[in-house]
């Protein structure tokens, strides 16, 4: 079994994003390591970019402090090198294509494997253009997510016949953040997805409680929560290991 | 499999949100490019709405001044409102009216986009929110109050740098929120597949003109084109229909700033390197580590860290040549212009004026130069006012 499966195989899954280096690569670890011992079932590791088009305020604002204090993509290469030395977690990339391209997408896919990243998720390569990225993640074993979104419809068959390790459902329209209301159109897209595949679906964009978490556990067979998360790092800065701890207890929880 | 493909460059990096909507985009617009009834209300309102044909003036005393080319100007800045930007608006507009779009959204830089985007929504009858960097709405004040006047709701935008790029994403991330019964209006020949050969398509008319007038009065094609590139639509609007003359040079005029030397510029072609953002695989300003560089321009509307990804394959292959101009030289050829022409171009514009100005003493009298004026400065008088010390109060 690799590492993804193991995500899903002990019931519904927990996912928390992250983004390295806010506020600093060193809490980041520290983050990762106690997010780990507290149930999180795979931790998704922002590496900030500049310009983050796919996310809502919060995590755009995380971007900006993660750089702002220095954060680079090698630094956060080193970083995870180090959390593997006593964590094996599994653990995926979420970033840009600019990042991966402009490091070099063999030499970024290469590290990824040395110092083991089990997938990495692109929001801005959709199945058309995965091409730029999936001979290199093969090349190296790292498992390309795809994601589908509500507009997604008659598209829904093709990327989940091809898709690998999960797919991303993308629960509502528009960029990351917290949000009140999530729609039912999310439970459609996963019941399609499994006539195609039988092949895990983790719902993120907008659940933060966790009664929504509970709700969407009863289709999903994970949840992810980003701006939530990111939300009380951004409030309690360096002290935000204990806060983050207790919320992802809570969440991983309240879907067990 | 990836569409919209210039050599290496263009594509259709956008999320998945947003697949189906740029889907149906392209199969709308390859529907109605050929029809003739689309067509025909297009030409109409090109004709008696934006006022096209636009002149091709013989800048007989600026040819005298420099002793060189004979040097015409594609009068762009007399189109309503003022700057080519209409020609694709009214397009993308009387288009989205037929995908039965109810609302259009747009990013704009100096103005000159979201000023003829409000116009087109105005008259089309659509809803109108146009996205304008922080930065660009306190130097261009006027055009967010006309585009108000308009009837557009103005979003200032206050993240990243807070100019052209920002508006960008702030616009993509509402397209994001909003897709059903809204489209996107992309101004420059930028972006995801099909924006780059849509908005080229409906700016190709400028060169085609530009060839024709061109051949009634000089009974020949020209020597060599200039215009001022940011994202690059005025560029390939007037390159497009000259690519396949190899007679004529193609000169696009970026924003060189401060100087492509120092870290305030926005000369991407001189400065940038190869990359995949707002949707499409091209040249931009960024760091080794591909965070998107913060760049400078005198010109709001040249003040992007991208270029269009056909232009980018024209320097590729060297059908096209790109040379950096920087702010002094613009307002330089934005005041000479003025006193020697009457004509009082777009800052933007202005940058290739002042090329124009190096490059026609370089060539034979026997020689022919056209350079696109492809908007009007009246937007720009009191921001030259404060970079020549003079406070004016707009």
């Amino acid at each position: 079994m690799n590492k993804l499966q193991q995500v899903f195989a002990g019931g519904k899954a927990f996912i928390p994003f992250i983004t390295a280096g806010d506020p600093s690569l060193e809490i980041t670890e520290q983050l990762v390591l106690q997010m780990a011992e507290a149930g999180a079932d795979l931790i998704e590791l922002g590496i900030p970019f500049s310009d983050p088009i796919a996310e809502g305020p919060v995590i755009q604002e995380a971007d900006n402090r993660a750089l702002a204090g220095g954060a680079t993509t090698d630094k956060i290469f080193s970083m995870v090198e180090s959390i593997r030395k006593s964590c094996q977690v599994p653990l995926a990339f979420m970033t840009y294509v600019n990042p991966i391209f402009t490091y070099g997408t063999d030499k970024f896919m290469k590290k990824c494997k040395e110092i083991g990243i089990d997938a990495v998720i692109v929001p801005d390569v959709p199945f058309e253009e995965k091409e730029e990225l999936l001979p290199f993640c093969s090349k190296y074993d790292v498992t390309l997510i795809s994601m589908i979104a509500p507009t997604s419809n008659n598209r829904i068959r093709m990327i989940a016949s091809e898709a690998q390790g999960f797919i991303y459902c993308v629960s509502s329209m528009g960029v990351t953040g917290v949000r009140q209301e999530i729609g039912n159109d999310v439970e459609e897209m996963i019941k399609l997805v499994k006539e195609v595949k039988d092949i895990p679906c983790a719902i993120g964009f907008g659940i933060s409680t966790p009664e929504q978490a509970k709700q969407m556990a009863q289709f999903a067979d994970g949840v992810i929560v980003g701006s939530a998360i990111v939300k009380i790092i951004g409030q309690y800065g360096v002290d935000c290991v204990p806060q983050v701890v207790e919320y992802v207890r809570s969440m991983k929880n309240s879907i067990k | 499999m990836s569409n919209g493909h210039f050599g290496i460059h263009g594509g259709q990096y956008i999320p998945e949100t947003l697949m189906n909507a740029v889907i149906e985009l392209e199969e709308a617009y390859n529907h109605y490019k050929n029809d003739p009834g689309f067509q025909e209300e297009l030409a109409e309102l090109l004709r008696n709405y934006a006022g096209r044909p636009s002149l091709l003036y013989f800048a007989a005393k600026m040819t005298g001044d420099l002793k060189g080319a004979k040097i015409y100007l594609k009068r762009e800045d007399l189109n309503h409102t003022g700057s080519h930007k209409i020609n694709n608006v009214l397009g993308q507009v009387l288009l989205a009216k037929r995908m039965g779009k109810t609302r259009v959204i747009a990013e704009t830089g100096a103005g000159q986009h979201g000023v003829a985007t409000a116009t087109a929504a105005a008259l089309i009858g659509m809803a109108c929110e146009i996205f304008m960097g922080k930065e660009d709405t306190d130097r261009q004040r006027l055009n967010v109050y006309r585009m108000e006047l308009l009837g557009a709701k103005v979003h200032a935008v206050t993240s990243g740098t807070q100019t052209l790029k920002d508006a960008v994403n702030e616009t993509m991330r509402e397209w994001t929120k909003r897709v059903a019964d809204t489209h996107y209006v992309l101004g420059s020949v930028m972006g995801p597949h099909p924006f780059p050969i849509m908005v080229r398509d409906f700016q190709s008319l400028i060169g085609r003109e530009v060839k024709q007038q061109m051949l009634q009065k000089e009974g020949r094609l020209p020597d060599a084109l200039l215009a001022c590139v940011g994202g690059g639509s005025n560029a390939m609007g007037l390159f497009y229909d000259f690519v396949k003359d190899p007679g004529v040079r193609l000169i696009g005029c970026e924003a060189a700033g401060r100087g492509i030397d120092t870290a305030e510029t926005a000369a991407t072609m001189a400065t940038g390197t190869l990359g995949i953002f707002h949707g499409m695989k091209s040249y931009f300003c960024q760091d080794q580590y591909g965070q998107i560089a913060p760049v400078y321009s005198i010109s709001a509307g040249l003040d992007y860290p991208g270029v269009g990804p056909e232009h980018a394959n024209l320097r590729d292959t060297g059908r096209a040549e790109y040379v950096p101009v920087t702010d002094d030289e613009a307002v330089e050829a934005f005041e000479y212009l003025s006193r020697t022409e009457g004509i009082i171009p777009a800052i933007e514009s202005a940058h290739a004026v002042a090329y124009a100005r190096k490059l026609a003493p370089t060539m034979g009298k026997d020689q022919i130069l056209v350079v696109n004026l492809s908007g009007r400065g009246d937007k720009d008088v009191a921001a030259i006012a404060r970079y020549r010390g003079e406070q004016i109060d707009e």
